[in-house]
């Protein structure tokens, strides 16, 4: 505790704060580039997709439907041997982005696949009547139409991998929610939460409002 | 040329083609007309591949049009553009871009100075000149379909399918597209098919038509052979000619303009050379391309029937007793 008492409240949360950034920027990145892979076979083989495959379809779905339905909290302990494995050690900044990673995966396959499949049926009806491949059309059709959707549903991941980041805190990952549980809450001390809560808000409110922007931009 | 025989397709178990069989020649105007339903739209699926088709055969310049193989399906989609009642263009490309995607599709580069002059001259052609680098949503329906036109054609196809793609549009820009369809099949010599259940359509542009009903064709022909004297039932219900309101007494007599007739003023001749009154019930006048046909109902008395018969067979005007 003599550490917490000399280091100033600034300092500890601006550590917080670069925590947290951490954690949902390398959860974010990676659950995008491994979400994006279900989401496209869910979307190629689905009963309306290019290619249908029932049980591909059904298989998959399920497994992303069973690991969206763990509560975050329970898989965060689950997944403490696979995180042991890929990073060397379950507790830390670090090994909080693994469950992090993990539980956004199936949340950010599902917003893509919704959105890829809201692809006009006529616009890929057209492509395919002027010779394109499954592939031309699901880079230049589907992914191409798809863009603005995709960036609000990052959006919309960024912003509850926040939220799941100050569970993290939970395995030593520490952030801003942490501070926030830690100092404001078991420790009364009143600045350390309204501080805390404000930056939440204020990066919410930013992701979000450079989100519309894009989608403006983009759309 | 395009030469289907005898094609049949089912969906589950409800059968929407009933054996089609249609030849169409090189460079014409060809209408498939019909009701919804009546499987014109399925059929132009099945001439360019969208769909596949349970029998019969579909040939494209004696290439037979099958799923089985892809690569010469692929090659035959090439030489078949497309436009749809919809549009379907990519909201997220510009004018150009849009235009220029089948080029991608084939591997083209679209920066290139030929695909550059290609595109540009697309657009010219159908007259977006400045709208270049718009996007689809600032553009009108009539517009959109233009983008469509150039881009169907950017491959440089033998033949465009056109399925209801002025169904969208109202009737001022329908002429508009269908002039632009008639300027194309002239000055490029592409064999324009267009499915429709627009009677306008037929008319304003297509030099033979076939009439689809529930599955089968019903008539081919020239529209103005089909429509100005229906004899299908299917046809005239088609037509909506069916209920018009005669007069119950004396005999109504339906006399049909085509071409030449209908300048000569036939009517007022009669009136005077058989000395006798009759009075006009029902009366239309329709433009068939450039040719005018009309169709006359006049109620004529019991006893002048047999003369105004033979008075309109020495004048060479088609007749029937309504």
């Amino acid at each position: 505790m003599g550490i917490v008492s000399t280091t100033s409240m600034t300092s500890i949360i601006l550590d917080a704060l670069g925590q947290t950034l951490y954690m949902v920027f390398w959860s974010t990145f990676f659950s995008v580039i491994l979400g994006f892979i279900p989401a496209v076979i869910l979307t190629l083989t689905a009963p309306d997709g290019l290619h249908p495959v029932k049980a591909v379809y059904e298989v998959l779905s399920f497994i992303v439907n069973v690991f969206r339905s763990f509560p975050f909290i329970i898989l965060l302990v689950i997944l403490i041997p696979f995180t042991r494995i890929v990073v060397g050690k379950s507790i830390g900044t670090t090994a909080s982005i693994v469950p992090l990673t993990i539980s956004a995966i199936p949340f950010i396959a599902r917003i893509f696949e919704s959105s890829l499949r809201e692809t006009d049926r006529g616009v890929i009806e057209a492509a395919r009547s002027f010779g394109a491949s499954n592939l031309q059309i699901l880079l230049r059709v589907y992914v191409k139409e798809s863009i603005p959707r995709m960036l609000n549903g990052v959006v919309l991941l960024i912003i509850s991998l926040i939220g799941y980041s100050a569970m993290a805190g939970t395995v030593g990952g520490g952030g801003i929610g942490d501070i926030a549980i830690r100092f404001g809450y078991q420790q009364y001390k009143t600045d350390y939460l309204v501080t805390c809560s404000i930056i939440l808000i204020v990066f919410v409110q930013v992701i979000q409002m450079i989100g519309n922007r894009m989608y403006k931009h983009l759309s | 040329m395009i030469k289907i025989s005898n094609v049949r397709k089912s969906f589950q178990n409800l059968e929407v083609l009933k054996g089609i069989s249609l030849e169409i020649e090189d460079s014409e105007i060809y209408g498939i007309i019909g009701q919804s339903g009546a499987g014109k739209s399925t059929l132009l699926r099945c001439i360019n591949g969208l769909e596949t088709y349970d029998s019969g055969t579909i040939e494209i310049n004696g290439t037979t049009v099958s799923a089985k193989d892809k690569k010469a399906l692929k090659n035959l989609q090439k030489q078949m553009g497309m436009i749809f009642q919809g549009f379907n263009l990519l909201e997220r490309l510009d004018v150009y871009d849009n235009i220029a995607l089948p080029m991608k599709f084939w591997g083209r580069k679209t920066k290139s100075p030929e695909s550059q002059k290609k595109i540009l001259d697309l657009i010219r052609l159908v007259g977006l000149e400045d709208k270049v680098h718009a996007k689809p949503r600032e553009l009108s329906g009539g517009q959109k379909q233009r983008v469509a036109i150039a881009r169907a054609l950017v491959l440089d196809p033998m033949f465009l399918l056109c399925d209801e793609a002025t169904s969208a549009l109202d009737p001022e820009i329908t002429k508009e597209i269908l002039s632009l369809l008639q300027k194309i099949n002239r000055e490029l010599g592409i064999t324009v098919i267009i499915v429709t259940h627009q009677m306008e359509v037929v008319k304003q542009i297509c030099q033979r038509v076939a009439f689809l009903s529930d599955g089968g064709v019903l008539a081919e022909g020239k529209p103005e052979d089909l429509f100005v004297k229906p004899e299908r039932t299917e046809i005239k219900t088609f037509l909506r000619e069916e209920s018009e309101l005669l007069p119950t007494e004396g005999v109504n007599i339906q006399l049909f303009f085509s071409g030449e007739g209908s300048e000569e003023p036939v009517v007022t001749q009669m009136a005077r050379s058989l000395d006798s009154d009759f009075s006009i019930c029902w009366a239309k006048l329709e433009d068939f391309r450039e040719n005018v046909y009309g169709s006359l109902v006049i109620n004529v008395k019991e006893t002048d029937k047999d003369r105004v018969c033979s008075f309109l067979d020495d004048k060479n005007v088609a007749w029937e007793v309504v």
